[in-house]
Parts: structure tokens; C-alpha cells; sequence
């Protein structure tokens, strides 16, 4: 019953007016906050502050929880100025959100248990320089342990990222990750938006997301203006861009953890087949990644019938070959014994951090959003959630491969319907809106998630009285997922480490933003 | 075994034949720009005022683009209500100037540039080891980089490897727009690499910014830190686009 008053409920894609959300003494929102996601099961998608408009140095801080049963999103806000008690102190899904708050506004999280920077943004000017990576690890202080330092610059084509290893002897104790390398300031310059840049940083979030995080921005736009929104024909599109999108992320990195074994033959066919579906993405608009395919308010290119013959039976080839080299990847002992039992991310604790996304669903977690918040396409044709429950490398490898099977077969049917659309559907596809045209409703609060190849991506915006981005804020999955990589590190071999590490293979500029 | 050599019958031979065959690119692939000459509409900006990156500008002659700041989206050329603006299916984008990379109104054709470094071409013209360092890329560019060591372009053939250290690196091939706290780890890997060596900015975020043009957090990209040898367009460029440039700064195509 509390849920109901307390909280502001909003489907997936929708949007309210700001003074709709409920602002509660702080008091009752942090004990409603922990109480939700603590004992209701609800995660947290968003949580963050922004400065008051009607007195300086006040600040609202924002909640958005998934609650993934009933389908919708709870909203919930506070007033706050210059310190408030951490919510991480009593419910560890916060951790990473507060240490954010307190970086980019200054706010002290009071009896956080680990108020460190996450990416090291430094001031404009003046005294105490930031430096990225220089910080006080935590450290085991005795003659038998070493400490193994890792990066920013890494061995392969990969991006940059710093991880502090504790060991004895092989076992590493504690793995801390530092990152921030990749911090471009997305958020920052997206107020005053929506303009001409606005969807191409969100394809510049993580590069390998793209079409993911450009429908995330679309459809929030769509819930803040009529004229972004799209057809049923244009989500549909979107939707078979995303399955290949997330078909060639797994394809990859499957080949990726077969390679971390020197298992060369499905390492070598996933890396060609990869690119069979990046080039699927790019018969639809030019761009292996897809870039500008997906505009706000529709596509910028439709395929005929002609094409989505192509790309059927280009699909069905590919896959047999995927699933060909998958199956001697699954079917060989020596390879299985390497992700048994390694990197195990346990069930309790992958809830506890709000892990998302593959690593969530490989330890256990039923969460996906395209089937607990649906959006476009998959509101008629649901996926199946694939779920395991070892949290080991090879339950993240398995996830991956049956979704690869749930893809195969969902773009099968939709690129059937996508051929059976009438003409004049087709071209309701089609956007114009090459920019931005007209300002938004203004002061609203959208809401938008997708399931991208990693896991949950959430978009939120506030508008200012113009109709103007006042605040955009993103979280990728990898945000709440690099905690879960260092909890899963714990008690294993360093030699593991790029095997777990492949098996998240989270996004670095995703998380630095 | 047996089951590993017969999967490997059944995926059969997939490199390709680049350099000797072209690939086959998308339809709606965006190369190097054509811009018909003639004067625009008076106060027509609509192609400097929707792009991204900065990358257009209009002068008496029509409209020009700057390559290194192009994201390729080809908004431009739809917006332009005189049709002066076309993206041909022109893959070879890499220069060694960053001048060479300003496409003109009234160019018909575009040859890429033979004459790089000669000192490159005579020290690595059989093998080219490779650092790559990602300073802000989005993992486009990097990801499109690294397909070239998958079977289906096998760099290795022509001698390009990845190598881990700096210390063995003829080339430092930087993505991203070098953002401010990859500044410093870029810098002191520059200065581990033994000399000669040479610099290649890989996409428009590191030739120029990209979209990060205006960014506090970054530094608009490798300009403004050591100067390339090799640029090579793109948001981000075609795994084609980089292979060949590679192959052109060893001299080899």
C-alpha cells in the first residue's frame, strides 16, 4: 500500500510532470528506498541528485526503481543540502550510485562504507589535482601478499582501465577496479538538448550499443514530444537492429572466451561470424555499428522485400555456422573444465549489488528487460528469459549462447513480419527528423529502459520550463556490473582474471560516460 | 578431433581477397564526399547547421567538409536543398596531411594520397608492429580495428601484428578523442616506443574530436598532442578503410 502513495508509477517510455513526483522527508525516502529494494526485491535503475531551481544549494536527490512484477517503474524524490545518512550503509545496491552523487555534486554520503571517486573527474581549475588511479587501494599489509597493478594501458585492443590485485601467491583476496580513463562528459553536455549532437553521443555511449542506446534516447523522446514517435513498423526495425546488435556481441564474445583457453577453432570462426552480423547491421543503413539507422521518431533507411530475403537467409546461414562452432566450444571437456566453477559471482550476492543483464540472469537473477518492462516489438512477441544459476564463467557463456538460439528465432518471425507489412506501414517507418525540430513538454521526467546485449540500460531526463534537457542521466549496465566482476574475482587465481573478465566483458566508456 | 576437423569442413575458407579484389560494401556505405560547386542559396547554412561535428562550412563555391571531423552520417546531404552534397562508395580515406583531408566543391574524383612517410615505408614496409591505445574511443573503433586479426582479413599476412608493449611497436595507432585522464597514460606510452616511430590517428574522435569537438573532459583529439602520420576517417572507419591505409603507409598498395 505504502508503494502507492510513496512512489510515482511509470510504465517503461513515459514521462510525468515533475511536480507529479513525490518529494518525501528524507527520513521516510531512505526507509522506503531500502525497504523496497531490500525486502521487496525491487533494483535500482537510477538514483541521483540535481541541483534544487529554487534555492541554491539544495539538492533533489532522484530514485527510479524497477519493479520488474508489476511491470513498471517507481519514482520517488527528497531535499537534501550538503550531507545526508548513505543509503549504502544499509543496502549495498547504492554503493556505486552514491560515490557518484558525491563525485559530481559534492554532497557527502554520510557513513558510506567506501567514498571513493568513480572516475575521476577533475575540477576545472585550481588546488588538489584529481589524478586518475591515484588513490588509496585497499591493501593487505603483509610480508606473504603482492600487489598486481593492471593497466590503464592493457595488453590487447581494449579500452583503458586500471585493476588493483591483493594476492597470495595465486589466490587473489581483493580485486579493486578503478576506472574513469574514458570520461568524455556525455551527461554534462547533453543539457540545454536535445540538438544535433544529442543522438550521436548516445551512439558514442559504448560503441558496441549503439542501436540499444539510440532507441533508449528515441523512446524517450517519444514519451516528451508526438513528434518522436515511432510506428509499430519502425520499432519492429529497431528491434531486429538490436537482436543483430546483440547477436554479434555474443557471437564475438563467445569467440573471445574460447581464445582465453586457446581453443582456436571457435575463436576463429566467432570472430568471422561476428562480422556476418555486423554486416547485417550494415546492409540495413551503411554502418557496421548502425550508426544513424535508428533516428528519433523512426529510421532513416526501410528495406524491400528484396533485402529481408537477403537478410533471412544470410541470418539462417550464419547461425548454423554460430551454433556449429558454439556446439564444439560446449562439447569439449578440456574447455568446459576451464569456465567451470571459475569466476563465480553467487546468486545472493549478485542481488544484493543489483547486478544486471547476462551476469545477472548467469547468477540467477530473472531479469530481462524486454520481457519485465516490454517495449515495441517484444510487447507481442515475448522472449524467453534465459536464466542459470551457477554465476560461473560458464553459466555467462551459457546465457549467451541460448540467447543467441532466443534471437535466432525471434528475428526469424519478425523479419517475416517486417516482410509482410503493407506498403504504407513501411513507410511509416521512415523519420524526417534528421534534427531535433521542436522543444519538449517541459518540466517532465521520462523514463526509459532497454535491454541491451549487456543488460539494463536506463535513461532518464528532466526538462526545464523550455522544454530543454535540464538533466539527461544514464546508466549503462555495466555501471552497476563492475562492482559484481570484482566480487567475483575474490578467492579465484589471477591467471583467471581475463577469462572472468571476458565473461562480463563490460563496456569501460560505457560506465565513464 | 575428428568433430574439429569436420566443423572445420563445414565453415569452409572465408578471408578475403583484399587488396587484389574490392570489397563489397553496403548500399548505403558513405565514402569520401563529392560537393558539386556553385553558390549556395544566400544565407542557406542547413548543412553547417545539422552537422554533428563541425565538419561543414560554406564558402563562394559551395559547401566544403573537413574529413577529419566527419562523422558520415550524411545528414548534410539530405538537408541540402541544392542536392550538392553526395557521399560516394569511396573507401580509401586515409592521408598522411591533415590538409588532405579537406574535401572541396568542384572535386570530381579523389585519388588517396601514394606519398606517405618514406622513412615508415623503407622500416616497415614487410612488417608493421602496432600498439593500439584507446584514449576515450567508444569501442567502435577499436573493435573495428581489431576484427582485421580475425580470419576473415588475417592483417597478419601482410606482416601487420598487435603487439602488447610499447617497447615493440613501430606505430602507436590512438582511438578516442584523448580525453583528459587518458592524457598522461597516452603520453608515457609515446615516449616508451623506440624511434623512429610513427603515429596513426584512427576516426574522427582522434584526428579531431568527432563529436567530442566541444568537450572540457577531452582534447579534440590527437591534434593538439603529437602529430599523426596517418589519418584514417570515419564514425568509425570501415575495417576496409583502415586495412588499406595501413597497407599504403607501408608502401604496399
Amino acid at each position: 500500500m505504502t508503494m502507492n502513495t510513496s512512489f510515482l508509477s511509470l510504465p517503461n517510455g513515459a514521462a510525468a510532470p515533475i511536480a507529479d513526483l513525490p518529494v518525501l522527508p528524507f527520513e521516510e525516502f531512505r526507509t522506503q528506498l531500502i525497504h523496497a529494494v531490500g525486502k521487496d526485491g525491487l533494483r535500482v535503475s537510477s538514483f541521483f541528485a540535481i541541483p534544487a531551481l529554487d534555492r541554491p544549494g539544495d539538492f533533489e536527490l532522484i530514485a527510479v526503481l524497477a519493479d520488474d512484477n508489476a511491470h513498471l517503474l517507481r519514482l520517488a524524490a527528497s531535499r537534501i543540502a550538503n550531507s545526508y545518512p548513505a543509503l549504502s550503509a544499509d543496502c549495498p545496491a547504492f554503493h556505486w550510485f552514491e560515490r557518484e552523487i558525491t563525485e559530481n555534486t559534492g554532497l557527502v554520503c554520510e557513513n558510506h562504507p567506501w567514498p571513493k571517486p568513480i572516475r575521476f573527474i577533475r575540477p576545472k581549475s585550481g588546488a588538489n589535482e584529481v589524478l586518475p588511479g591515484v588513490t588509496d587501494y585497499l591493501q593487505i599489509e603483509d610480508e606473504a601478499a603482492h600487489e598486481v597493478a593492471v593497466g590503464p594501458v592493457h595488453a590487447g585492443v581494449i579500452e583503458p582501465g586500471h585493476f588493483r590485485f591483493q594476492c597470495l601467491g595465486e589466490e587473489v583476496i581483493f580485486l579493486e577496479i578503478s576506472l574513469g580513463y574514458q570520461h568524455r562528459g556525455i551527461e554534462k553536455m547533453l543539457v540545454g538538448g536535445p540538438d544535433v549532437r544529442s543522438a550521436h553521443f548516445m551512439e558514442c555511449v559504448a560503441g558496441d550499443s549503439s542501436i540499444a542506446s539510440a532507441w533508449c534516447y528515441s523512446r524517450l523522446l517519444a514519451a516528451l514530444s508526438p513528434t518522436y514517435q515511432a510506428s509499430p513498423a519502425a520499432e519492429l526495425w529497431r528491434g531486429i537492429a538490436l537482436e543483430f546488435e546483440r547477436s554479434a556481441n555474443h557471437t564475438g564474445d563467445l569467440g573471445a572466451l574460447a581464445g582465453d583457453v586457446a581453443f582456436l577453432p571457435t575463436q576463429s570462426y566467432c570472430g568471422r561470424l561476428r562480422g556476418e552480423y555486423l554486416n547485417m547491421t550494415a546492409a540495413l543503413c551503411g554502418n557496421r555499428f548502425g550508426r544513424g539507422y535508428v533516428l528519433p521518431g523512426g529510421l532513416r533507411y526501410l528495406a524491400d522485400s528484396k533485402k529481408i530475403a537477403e537478410l533471412q537467409s544470410w541470418r539462417k546461414r550464419t547461425y548454423a555456422e554460430v551454433r556449429n562452432a558454439l556446439d564444439l566450444f560446449f562439447n569439449t571437456p578440456s574447455v568446459l573444465d576451464r569456465f567451470e566453477a571459475t569466476g563465480v559471482l553467487t546468486p545472493a550476492d549478485a542481488a544484493a549489488v543489483g547486478i544486471v543483464g547476462i551476469a545477472g540472469r548467469a547468477s540467477g537473477l530473472n531479469n530481462d528487460i524486454r520481457v519485465s518492462h516490454p517495449y515495441g516489438p517484444y510487447a507481442d512477441r515475448p522472449l524467453p528469459v534465459c536464466v542459470e544459476g551457477s554465476g560461473d564463467a560458464l553459466a555467462r557463456a551459457k546465457v549467451r549462447s541460448r540467447e543467441l538460439d532466443a534471437s535466432n528465432q525471434w528475428l526469424d518471425e519478425a523479419l517475416a513480419a517486417a516482410d509482410a507489412l503493407s506498403a504504407d506501414e513501411q513507410m511509416s517507418a521512415l523519420s524526417s527528423q534528421h534534427a531535433p525540430a521542436e522543444s519538449l513538454a517541459p518540466s517532465m521526467i521520462a523514463v526509459s529502459l532497454q535491454e541491451t546485449w549487456r543488460g539494463e540500460l536506463c535513461h532518464v531526463a528532466l526538462t526545464d520550463s523550455h522544454g530543454r534537457f535540464r538533466h539527461y542521466k544514464i546508466v549503462d549496465p555495466s555501471f552497476h556490473n563492475w562492482y559484481g566482476l570484482a566480487l567475483a574475482l575474490r578467492g579465484e587465481q589471477i591467471s583467471h582474471f581475463p577469462i572472468c573478465n571476458k565473461s562480463f566483458n563490460l563496456s569501460y566508456c560505457g560506465h565513464d560516460l | 578431433m575428428y568433430k574439429v576437423i569436420e566443423a572445420r569442413l563445414f565453415q569452409g575458407y572465408h578471408t578475403g581477397r583484399f587488396p587484389a579484389v574490392a570489397p563489397k560494401l553496403p548500399d548505403h556505405f558513405q565514402g569520401w564526399p563529392r560537393l558539386k560547386a556553385g553558390s549556395c542559396p544566400q544565407d542557406c547554412r542547413a548543412c553547417v547547421d545539422i552537422c554533428p561535428a563541425k565538419a561543414v562550412s560554406v564558402s563562394a563555391d559551395g559547401p566544403q567538409i573537413d574529413c577529419g571531423r566527419c562523422l558520415f552520417c550524411a545528414k548534410c546531404a539530405t538537408v541540402c536543398p541544392r542536392q550538392a552534397i553526395e557521399f560516394s562508395q569511396e573507401y580509401r580515406l586515409g592521408t598522411f596531411a591533415r590538409e588532405e583531408l579537406i574535401a572541396k566543391p568542384g572535386e570530381d574524383s579523389w585519388t588517396p594520397p601514394t606519398t606517405g612517410n618514406a622513412q615508415c615505408r623503407d622500416f616497415c614496409g614487410q612488417s608493421l608492429k602496432i600498439r593500439q591505445v584507446s584514449a576515450g574511443g567508444c569501442a567502435a573503433c577499436e573493435l573495428d580495428f581489431n576484427v582485421l586479426n580475425t580470419l576473415a582479413w588475417d592483417m597478419g599476412r601482410f606482416g601487420i601484428k598487435v603487439v602488447a608493449s610499447p617497447r615493440h611497436a613501430d606505430c602507436i595507432l590512438v582511438t578516442g578523442p584523448v580525453t583528459r585522464n587518458m592524457h598522461l597514460a597516452l603520453q608515457k606510452t609515446y615516449n616508451a616506443m623506440a624511434r623512429p616511430c610513427w603515429v596513426i590517428a584512427c576516426g574522427a574522435c582522434a584526428i579531431s574530436g568527432g563529436v567530442f569537438t566541444d568537450s572540457p573532459e577531452a582534447h579534440g583529439g590527437m591534434e593538439n598532442i603529437f602529430k599523426p602520420d596517418l589519418y584514417i576517417p570515419g564514425c568509425p572507419p570501415h575495417p576496409t578503410t583502415i586495412l588499406e591505409a595501413l597497407l599504403r603507409l607501408m608502401g604496399r598498395c
